[in-house]
């Protein structure tokens, strides 16, 4: 297919008066892994859910494989695969019966079915549970029988709505593993997440949304040369020191400074002099640390917030 | 062909309900007991009140025939049995998996639609009431209280007013908050259960009351499941058959919006 397989214009949703998601433009690209990076609320899910033909958009333009979702709905989520915030496993029935009814929502035949389940049970190394029922599975296997269920049909697309919050590092390291491998075979990735290192190390390209806008856009790297400074110092202040003296006294030392509430980050393009010059002025500092600027750093300062609040 | 599939809209059911319908076979492959509750309700209502009672009633008049009790009150029981176990699934057991499980969620997710949702449960429902009201119509033809030819329609018939309540109580859920509002549903079904002429003849009304409970929804059942097994018939049956389809149809459409309004937002 020529052109890109997602494309808003000016993608608008609202409940009632509540504007989730205000007038945003994207294109996503086939066999790219693009995300919606942004804190809770910030209008992803929506956005995931009119993608995924299941909330119907309240204005603008959507184009999904090349089909309209107001009126080709159950053929493009032919075409997808999906992974939602919350997982809605079938509780009701085994962790095989689940993948054997989702291939039949899919009006996949029983045989082909079985193969599929069975490799993408290996995929996600749960054939050990085949039978087992859905309750008694941690968080981080009911992830990975969600994503082999949305792998069911073979999807053009898979649709990641925040796929680690809530798992171990273990869990999650496994998860990203996976997602390259389908990143690999040509599967075009749609993640929603306000981990900035998940962003970082599974996106080619992504968006950074705000307040139901998209205030960015880029691959990670190029939004952190666009936006930040190469290096950032991390100043701790004492806990008596005069926090407003002290930020004042720092402006000095970078191109640009954030006082958040437990520390002060300066912006410089050289860390380790910056650092040097901080220490040795006799400012109150408990700690000065450099590291690489982070995507944190960008939603930072294009939002004056940290992704965490 | 399609100008008529357009006009009667609950013949559209296409293929994609039935996978719905497979899902739940699967589900209660493993509380297959649960299944056999169905069964035996109706049968012990037969033997306590259609035996039992029996005895000390007599015969009754219906339209011209003269039946023991037990063959007057069978049919009322089939009817009371298609209303409960439609309703069972399409509102308890709807609930559950729409509020609770999220079960929905993820049928919505591939093609399926709300449409589907709500054709693929009220056909489930229906399929499980037929099994039960063919058992149950076994066991009257054993009593001999089927009496009439006609009783062939009684199985369709069973169908049509499992189809009205499915409809009705898959719509009502939809408007449900909690496991609370069930109140209602057994609220609305314990008179309904009493007094559609169900037990006894609606000529023990006053002429008022007849009128009240000539227009609820389960009389329409009772009677048409009643004269088709006496042999009773008249032209008035057809408005019963079109009231129980007019609940279904209103029913399936009401819950399919509304289903799509709550998944779907």
């Amino acid at each position: 297919m020529a052109g890109p397989m997602i494309e808003a214009h000016a993608l608008t949703k609202r409940f009632g008066s509540f504007v989730a998601v205000d007038g945003i433009d994207f294109a996503i690209e086939p066999g790219e892994a693009f995300g919606f990076l942004g804190p809770n609320g910030a209008g992803k899910t929506s956005t995931m859910r009119m993608i995924g033909c299941v909330s119907p958009r309240s204005g603008g333009e959507l184009s999904v494989l090349g089909l309209d979702p107001a009126h080709d709905g159950p053929q493009i989520r032919a075409r997808l695969g999906v992974v939602p915030q919350e997982d809605n496993l079938d509780t009701e029935l085994t962790v095989w019966d689940n993948l054997m009814i989702y291939g039949r929502y899919f009006d996949l035949p029983r045989r082909e079915i079985r193969e599929r389940a069975a490799e993408l049970l290996e995929f996600v190394q749960l054939s050990d549970r085949r039978d087992s029922r859905v309750d008694p599975l941690s968080g981080g296997m009911k992830r990975r029988l969600t994503i082999a269920r949305s792998l069911i049909n073979r999807p053009e697309v898979l649709l990641l709505d925040e796929p680690t919050t809530g798992l171990d590092p273990q869990a999650r390291h496994l998860l990203w593993d996976r997602l390259y491998q389908l990143k690999r075979s040509g599967v075009t990735l749609v993640l929603t997440t306000h981990y900035m290192d998940e962003a970082e190390q599974l996106c080619d390209r992504l968006v950074i949304m705000d307040n139901a806008r998209i205030v960015a856009e880029g691959s990670p790297r190029q939004l952190i040369a666009d936006n930040v400074t190469r290096e950032v110092v991390e100043v701790r202040l004492g806990i008596d020191a005069d926090t407003a003296a002290e930020v004042a006294a720092l402006k000095q030392y970078g191109d640009r400074i954030e006082a958040l509430a437990d520390r002060v980050l300066v912006y410089t393009d050289d860390g380790d002099a910056t650092a040097g010059a901080v220490t040795s002025d006799g400012i109150g500092a408990v700690s000065v640390l450099v590291r690489r600027a982070s995507l944190e750093d960008v939603f930072l300062i294009l939002t004056g917030r940290s992704l965490e609040d | 062909m399609t100008a008529t599939l357009r006009i009667l809209p609950f013949l559209r059911w296409g293929h994609r309900p039935w996978r719905l319908v497979e899902r739940n076979v699967l589900a209660y492959r493993r509380v297959w007991y649960i299944f056999l509750s169905g069964f035996a309700e109706p049968l012990f209502f037969l033997l306590s009140i259609g035996i039992g009672v029996g005895k000390l009633v007599g015969d009754l008049d219906v339209g011209g025939h003269l039946v023991p009790y037990r063959t007057f009150v069978a049919p009322g029981l089939l009817a009371i049995a298609a209303m409960n176990g439609s309703l069972l699934d399409t509102t308890f057991n709807f609930f559950f998996k729409m509020k609770y499980t999220h079960t929905y969620d993820g049928v919505l997710a591939a093609p399926l639609t709300p449409r589907d949702v709500a054709t693929g449960e009220i056909t489930w429902a229906l399929l499980r009431g037929t099994i039960y009201s063919a058992a149950f119509l076994v066991t009257m033809l054993l009593f001999g209280d089927l009496r009439s030819w006609w009783s062939v329609l009684a199985l369709p018939g069973a169908v049509l007013i499992g189809y009205g309540f499915a409809g009705v109580g898959l719509a009502a859920t939809t408007y449900m908050r909690s496991f609370v509002d069930f109140d209602y549903v057994n609220m609305a079904m314990i008179p309904l259960f009493l007094f559609s002429a169900t037990f006894f003849p609606l000529a023990r009304y006053d002429a008022g009351l007849q009128t009240v409970i000539r227009l609820t929804p389960l009389y329409q059942g009772v009677v048409l499941e009643r004269s088709l097994v006496i042999g009773d018939l008249n032209w008035t049956l057809l408005l019963h058959a079109a009231y129980l389809l007019a609940m279904g149809l209103i029913g399936l459409r009401v819950a399919s919006r509304r289903i799509g309004l709550l998944l779907q937002p």
